[in-house]
């Protein structure tokens, strides 16, 4: 305002910025580092020992864990799994009750908004009865498809299909257009941005779960990154090669880091709006 | 080109009765337009029409076929929207190209066609461009061009220059006459605004709480409205109403206010000492020295003419559209023309010829 | 709400909601169904005999005062969590959303952290607070404080605080920072106007018309402390050392697959459950008078 700078609103974000970025910066530096110098708390502010351990965490890991990109591997598949997935089966099913009225229409749509109090932390002993009970323990299926019913993704496309105007609707009908055509041709163009910003949110969803896949897979074969690492760390004594574990979670967050950055347009806009 | 005929159509939509039986016909290539206040029901006929609604009871014949319960699609009719509804992410070329697609006509064909179209409507340079970087009056006109690339059956235009400012309204207001009479489509065009009824309808249907209540020529509803709601809602200033009974072997209104007013066109053929209602227009009450006097309440000028409102002895308020020049400042008197006087029956409304 | 225009037919929109219905019933609805039958019953040593008990499974719940110590223990982590989280969120979205240089690139630092995994956010904070490796835990020692989380239960307790409420930031500052943005400015120049500045314009306009959105975030912030931080505490700490971070939702995982009491866990979930249903429909009801007004 008035062309003055504002300095408090800059040094109040600045440490903001510093309360993220330097802890994020320390765990990169001890990446670089001996593992001895850290274990003794001698841990320099500037990286040292250069960047080649991040290609035997990817090769090797650690003792007990999967290598890296193994790890990486499970992860990725895990998080676009649950995105896709997600996604695909949300935008039909919000469809479905926002452009049609077929019987049970209600309770269809009351029984998904019914899920939304039952994350899957509330249910995991039950959970796990039925998954063992499927024969779905230790695999990937058993890791991906619980979580793909959504009833947070369907709320959303509903309310975005809602919005999208009658008179859209009805140009494409005076057109020609029956629904099939209409949502591939009209609707998923028009609602893009929504798609696009929960495929944000959900590749990090899914990206980030621990307990989910804690319970469901104990073979290390299907060990994602998030499980690898606390796996690593162990009950956290000293024998640990930190420079490792920093390595490792330091590739743990990049990939949903960069979609949230990069994207980051439209995923503010998609979780702002939606609410939740 | 094909005529259209609607019989005894009825709308409800659940207990609420909308349209309690309308009946038109609509010869090839006219142009008709449904005029009323907001509610009446006439954006639902138009829906009818399209097949964006079912109709409760009724046929609806386009070229002798009822489709009534046919699906838009194969209706063959297109429709021009109030705010376009133009596909959002699809380019001006594809907004029109889009229902031929769907006909599967062949690529070099909706190529053909949507040029040709964007030529007549001057956006040939504007194919390429997305809605969202047209102007109000571009986008009407993409609008228009969607409907008139399928060469369809009948148009149908649902208010579509109300989001438009002032100016351009009158413009596209031509434009869509022209176009109109040079394609020679059967049009059924929607509005609640006067002006738009009269300049651009070879017929008005007036349509009041779900039912017709004059179907005409412009002129001949401004001329002789069929009752007091049609004489009440065209015209601007609206019209004056002066309760009276009728008197003199019915030749004559005798005025609550006490003139008698004796017919110019004819004797009524009802008793004497019924209620009338007597409507006169605001540019044809005249000034009179040896008439009623009226005392100047406000003055709305309007350029070359002046609108005075007036308070009568009584106390009504009483509209009267003066030349400039004539414009008075505290009183005027006033006479009432006996060639210019609407005469209605009080209790139904309706129009009393001789 | 309801669209006016719908298209016709029934076979397809079964068609569509059948994937997103048999998901639901087969992973959320039998499963809950599970537990509750689980909570009201009780099965003999070795798992033959089952019976019902009633609420029986509950009332040893309540009168568990290990269960009701962990209970008041997940109720002032969740306060602790939500309030820190949400107090740093918003001070910086207020100080984000003005007109200063550089505020693309403040936003973009302040949201990135959304994407890390409240299990790795453990490790960034092992690295500063561990008793050994910690490069704050050894400015605490050379200050003369004795810090070991590892022993200490008070200063376990502030670590998986601290680690929590650091991850939980950015998702509230995101929605903050949109809460103010929507505020009319029109509304904000009225004030100027009226001469309210700083503090003052905070206080009475910007702060209670952001009370939809604080709300709305009070109710994810717990249920995020609640079960999302089960990642970080189990990283940290698992609980330890004894009880002293053992909150609900790592005693229900302690219980039922570590020490396979399915009964008792049975009902923890249940009792979970019904705080969860309670804020959803507090936030519901809340949500729709806002959308109303």
């Amino acid at each position: 305002m008035n062309g003055r700078t504002d300095w408090t609103a800059h040094i109040v974000l600045g440490l903001g910025v510093l309360l993220f970025a330097l802890p994020l910066w320390l765990v990169l530096v001890a990446s670089t580092q001996d593992p001895a110098m850290i274990g003794r708390g001698e841990l320099s502010l500037w990286p040292g020992g250069g960047f080649s351990v991040y290609a035997t965490v990817l090769r090797e890991g650690s003792p007990g864990v999967a290598p890296v990109w193994h790890l990486l591997l499970v992860s990725f598949g895990m998080a676009v799994g649950i995105a896709v997935g997600k996604i695909l089966i949300s935008v039909l099913s919000a469809y479905a009750i926002a452009f049609f009225r077929f019987p049970c229409r209600m309770l269809c749509f009351w029984t998904i908004f019914f899920t939304l109090m039952l994350p899957v932390e509330v249910r995991i002993i039950p959970t796990y009865a039925v998954m063992a009970g499927f024969g779905l323990i230790n695999t990937f299926t058993g890791l991906t498809l619980p979580l793909i019913a959504s009833a947070t993704a369907t709320l959303l496309f509903r309310q975005t299909f809602l919005a999208v105007p009658d008179e859209l609707v009805e140009a494409a009908r005076m057109d020609g257009a029956g629904p099939l055509r209409f949502l591939r041709d009209i609707l998923l163009p028009v609602s893009a941005a929504n798609v696009a910003a929960l495929f944000v949110i959900l590749f990090v969803y899914g990206w980030n779960q621990y307990l989910w896949p804690l319970l469901v897979a104990t073979d290390s074969r299907l060990d994602t990154i998030v499980i690898g690492i606390v796996k690593m760390i162990g009950t956290g004594d000293t024998s640990i090669e930190w420079n490792r574990v920093m390595a490792t979670a330091v590739l743990a967050m990049l990939p949903p880091v960069a979609v949230v950055v990069l994207m980051q347009h439209w995923f503010v806009k998609g979780l702002t709006e939606g609410d939740k | 080109m094909a005529g259209l005929v609607l019989r005894d159509i009825r709308k409800s939509f659940g207990s609420v009765p909308v349209l309690h039986g309308i009946d038109l016909e609509l010869a090839s290539g006219e142009m008709l337009v449904i005029v009323g206040a907001s509610g009446c029901g006439k954006s639902t006929l138009l829906r009818l029409v399209a097949g964006l609604e079912e109709p409760t009871a009724g046929a609806i014949e386009l070229d002798g076929r009822d489709v009534a319960r046919l699906d838009p699609a194969e209706r063959d009719i297109a429709m021009v929207f109030q705010n376009y509804a133009l596909y959002p992410h699809m380019s001006v070329f594809d907004n029109m190209a889009y229902a031929l697609k769907i006909r599967g006509l062949s690529k070099a064909d909706i190529a053909a066609r949507v040029r040709e179209t964007g030529e007549m409507l001057g956006l040939g340079p504007l194919l390429d461009r997305k809605p969202r970087q047209l102007s109000g009056g571009q986008r009407q006109r993409v609008a228009m061009g969607r409907a008139i690339v399928r060469h369809p059956k009948l148009f149908l235009f649902d208010e579509p220059l109300s989001n438009l400012d002032a100016t351009l309204r009158v413009t596209m207001r031509a434009e869509i006459k022209r176009l109109q009479r040079r394609m020679g489509v059967t049009s059924l065009y929607v509005t609640h605004d006067q002006v738009e009824a009269m300049t651009l309808g070879d017929r008005l249907l007036v349509l009041h709480k779900g039912r017709a209540v004059q179907l005409a020529t412009p002129m001949e509803v401004f001329e002789r409205p069929a009752d007091t709601y049609v004489a009440g809602f065209i015209g601007a200033p609206a019209m004056n109403f002066l309760p009276g009974v009728l008197s003199h072997g019915g030749t004559a209104v005798t005025l609550d206010l006490g003139p008698v007013l004796v017919f110019a066109d004819g004797r009524r053929a009802v008793a004497d000492g019924t209620r009338l209602t007597i409507g006169i227009r605001p540019e044809n009450i005249a000034a009179d020295p040896d008439g009623l006097e009226l005392q100047v309440d406000l003055l709305e000028p309007l350029g070359s003419e002046t609108v005075v409102i007036g308070r009568l002895p009584n106390g009504e308020l009483l509209s009267v559209k003066v030349p400039k020049a004539e414009a008075p400042t505290e009183r005027m008197t006033i006479a009432f023309p006996a060639a210019h006087l609407h005469v209605f029956t009080a209790e139904t409304g309706l129009r009393l010829d001789p | 709400m309801e669209r006016r225009t719908i298209f016709a037919g029934w076979a397809l929109p079964a068609a569509f909601v059948l994937p997103q219905l048999l998901l639901t019933i087969f992973f959320f609805l039998w499963p809950a169904g599970e537990a509750i039958y689980g909570s009201l019953t009780r099965q003999d040593a070795f798992g033959i005999k089952t019976q019902f008990v009633g609420f029986e499974n509950f009332v040893d719940l309540f009168t568990d005062p290990l269960y009701v110590e962990s209970a008041g223990r997940t109720v002032l982590f969740c306060a602790a969590v939500s309030f820190l989280s949400m107090g740093v969120a918003l001070l910086l979205a207020v100080f984000a959303d003005r007109e200063i240089a550089g505020r693309g690139f403040y936003r973009t630092m302040l949201i990135w952290p959304y994407a890390v995994a409240p299990a790795v956010a453990a490790v960034v904070w092992l690295l500063l607070l561990h008793p050994q490796i910690g490069m704050i835990a050894h400015g605490l020692k050379a200050v003369g404080v004795d810090w070991d989380y590892k022993i200490n239960g008070g200063q376990a307790l502030l670590v998986v605080v601290l680690a929590s409420a650091w991850k939980q930031v950015s998702y509230n500052f995101i929605f903050f920072l949109a809460g103010l943005q929507s505020i009319p400015r029109s509304v904000i120049e009225a004030a100027r106007m009226d001469g309210a500045r700083g503090w003052r314009r905070f206080r009475t306009i910007l702060f209670p018309l952001l009370a939809p959105t604080t709300f709305f975030l009070l109710v994810v912030n717990l249920v995020y402390s609640a079960f999302d931080t089960f990642g970080t505490i189990q990283a940290l700490t698992q609980g330890g050392p004894g009880k002293s971070t053992e909150t609900l939702m790592v005693k229900v995982y302690r219980d039922g697959l570590v020490n396979q009491d399915l009964g008792g866990s049975s009902a923890q979930s249940v009792v979970l459950m019904l705080g969860i249903v309670a804020l959803t429909v507090l936030q519901f009801r809340f949500v729709g008078r806002r959308n109303s007004s």
